[in-house]
């Protein structure tokens, strides 16, 4: 099935449109900032000088795939923001399950939700430092925050897509109020909520970049703000580059743990693009 | 009420529902909208009674009130003599004693074609599992469903969807089935093999049908009965008795009694569909 699948995928135009796609971009910021050396991007690290600084088993800045300590950054980041889109979507997806099913439930917390929404996270970093001790947990709290938004909204909304037929079918057939919910609330949101927990993941990423500048000794937001410190332009790239990895490599896997739960969707879809 | 006008079909012996001098107002921005006036109809154990009206008349009113999604404000509404919703009960319980097939099916499309027919004595506790799914593959094999029991519902024609959510709502025994334009959204030529696959299921299950339709050929090809409605409020007009003997086939559209039958209806229906179109009703 897995073969068949990427057989498929590599005669498909897919792959072919996204490697012209990064071609596109690199070529651009190649020429831009290491052939023409256009305007400001001449002091641009360009894509030559990140790959020759990253893949140096002796790098200049001391930071490259051959370094012990860029390991620990990326992994740092990475437990953390696990640790975030475990709680947020434990969290969030319940919250947002009964935003939608509860009238009464959603009458007196969607307003304090939505007013606390719009605050920034880099708001809430000193309070997070009071609140929280140690140097992780405030920095997980941070992460969690925009991504619970997400995933709460999400899935409320999911809950108001659900056809009002599927659950009077469901009690006409003698189903529960808590069966309805189980069989029918809950898979019938679950399109919706996926859509959040990959918009989730993607936020959680953003916001522990900015949460990592101010507190924390390792992750990639750290090494981000002290290379900025250091006026190490190449490895501030490289904190990027590995983010945005990073978070694609996340959200495509949250994407297929969705395909995973929603067969039903992934069939029909196969049926109507008529292969 | 006066008695039923004719002898109930002979093998009923369930599933009698008497509409008692129902009302249903309900408030929208326009104000009080009378839905259903003083409408009282009784409908016999094991016929199919069909009822026709134009479109926002208040015959999804009357099905939504007997299968207890909305409440009555006046009247009352009795299944096999016992009441489901009257005075001191407005609305009644949903329950698998009176299942609805939806207008835009409702199968769950993250279940199986399988799943979903056996959800109702699942969740009821009647049967296990294993003892439901048994049970719904022979009554989807009776159906003439083979082989699409492990689909989901997208992926199969939408004259299937309805024979599996027909399936469905049989499952639970129930004594009567509400459908509300159930073919609707097919095609004519799908439309007139579900007819049939309609008849033979009934055939073999006895069930009372309460059925809802703006179709007229199909309200007197398949019912025992047509109720013709009055547009808002909705009560009924005008009550024809089929008297083609079942079991029906697609033979008798071209037989000179249903012509006339169909004529009958037309000028009847055509009336209030007038009136219907200059009060500007909408679709609800």
């Amino acid at each position: 099935m897995f073969t068949y699948r990427f057989s498929k995928w590599l005669r498909s135009p897919t792959p072919y449109l996204m490697l012209v796609g990064f071609a596109l971009f690199f070529g651009a910021w190649f020429l831009l900032s290491e052939v023409f050396k256009f305007w400001r991007f001449a002091s641009l690290p360009g894509p030559r000088q990140l790959l020759v600084e990253w893949f140096n088993p002796n790098p200049v800045y001391g930071m490259s795939l051959y370094t012990p300590d860029y390991y620990m950054h990326v992994w740092m980041s990475l437990r953390r923001v696990l640790y975030a889109f475990a709680i947020s979507t434990c969290l969030g997806v319940p919250f947002g399950l009964f935003l939608g099913w509860s009238k009464a439930f959603k009458e007196f917390t969607f307003p304090v939700f939505e007013t606390l929404r719009p605050i920034p996270v880099l708001a809430w970093v000193p309070l997070a430092i009071v609140m929280f001790k140690g140097d992780e947990t405030p920095v997980i709290f941070l992460t969690t925050l925009a991504s619970f938004y997400a995933t709460a909204l999400n899935t409320m909304l999911g809950v108001q897509s659900i056809d009002p037929s599927f659950p009077r079918a469901a009690a006409c057939l003698g189903a529960s109020k808590w069966q309805i919910f189980r069989h029918i609330i809950v898979p019938g949101a679950l399109p919706f909520i996926f859509t959040g927990l990959q918009i989730s993941i993607g936020v959680a990423w953003f916001s522990l970049v900015a949460a990592e500048m101010v507190s924390g000794e390792y992750g990639l937001g750290y090494l981000i703000l002290a290379s900025y410190v250091n006026v190490q332009y190449v490895v501030i790239i490289i904190g990027m580059v590995s983010v945005g990895i990073v978070g694609y490599a996340s959200s495509a896997l949250v994407r297929l743990a969705g395909d995973y739960l929603m067969q039903w969707r992934v069939r029909e879809l196969a049926l109507g693009s008529g292969r | 009420m006066n008695a039923p006008a004719a002898v109930a079909p002979a093998h009923a012996t369930k599933g009698a529902i008497r509409i008692q001098n129902v009302d249903k107002v309900y408030y929208a921005r326009e104000g009080a909208v009378q839905a259903v006036s003083d409408c009282s109809l009784d409908i016999r154990a094991g016929e199919i009674c069909m009822i026709v009206g134009p479109s926002g008349c208040g015959k999804t009113t009357l099905l939504n009130a007997i299968a207890g999604f909305h409440d009555i404000t006046g009247g009352a509404i009795y299944l096999d003599g016992d009441m489901l919703c009257g005075p001191d009960k407005p609305k009644a319980e949903p329950g698998p004693d009176r299942v609805v097939v939806f207008q835009n099916g409702a199968l769950f499309p993250w279940k199986t074609n399988l799943e979903n027919v056996a959800f109702g004595p699942v969740v009821q506790g009647k049967l296990t599992r294993a003892q439901a799914e048994e049970k719904a593959r022979g009554m989807m094999a009776d159906a003439g469903l083979v082989g699409v029991e492990h689909n989901y519902p997208g992926e199969v024609s939408s004259g299937m969807r309805r024979r599996v959510e027909i399936v469905r709502a049989l499952m639970n025994d129930p004594k009567v089935l509400l459908l509300d334009e159930p073919f609707r959204a097919l095609d004519s030529l799908t439309k007139s093999v579900m007819h049939e696959a309609l008849l033979e299921i009934y055939y073999k299950n006895k069930v009372t049908i309460f059925f809802i339709t703006h179709d007229l050929e199909e309200a007197i090809f398949l019912g025992h009965r047509v109720a013709i409605m009055t547009t808002r409020p909705c009560k009924p007009k005008k009550i024809l008795e089929v008297d083609i003997p079942h079991p029906r086939n697609y033979s008798v559209l071209t037989s000179p009694r249903f012509r006339s039958l169909m004529e009958e209806t037309v000028n009847a229906v055509h009336q209030e569909a007038v009136k219907a179109f200059e009060a500007g009703e909408k679709e609800m």
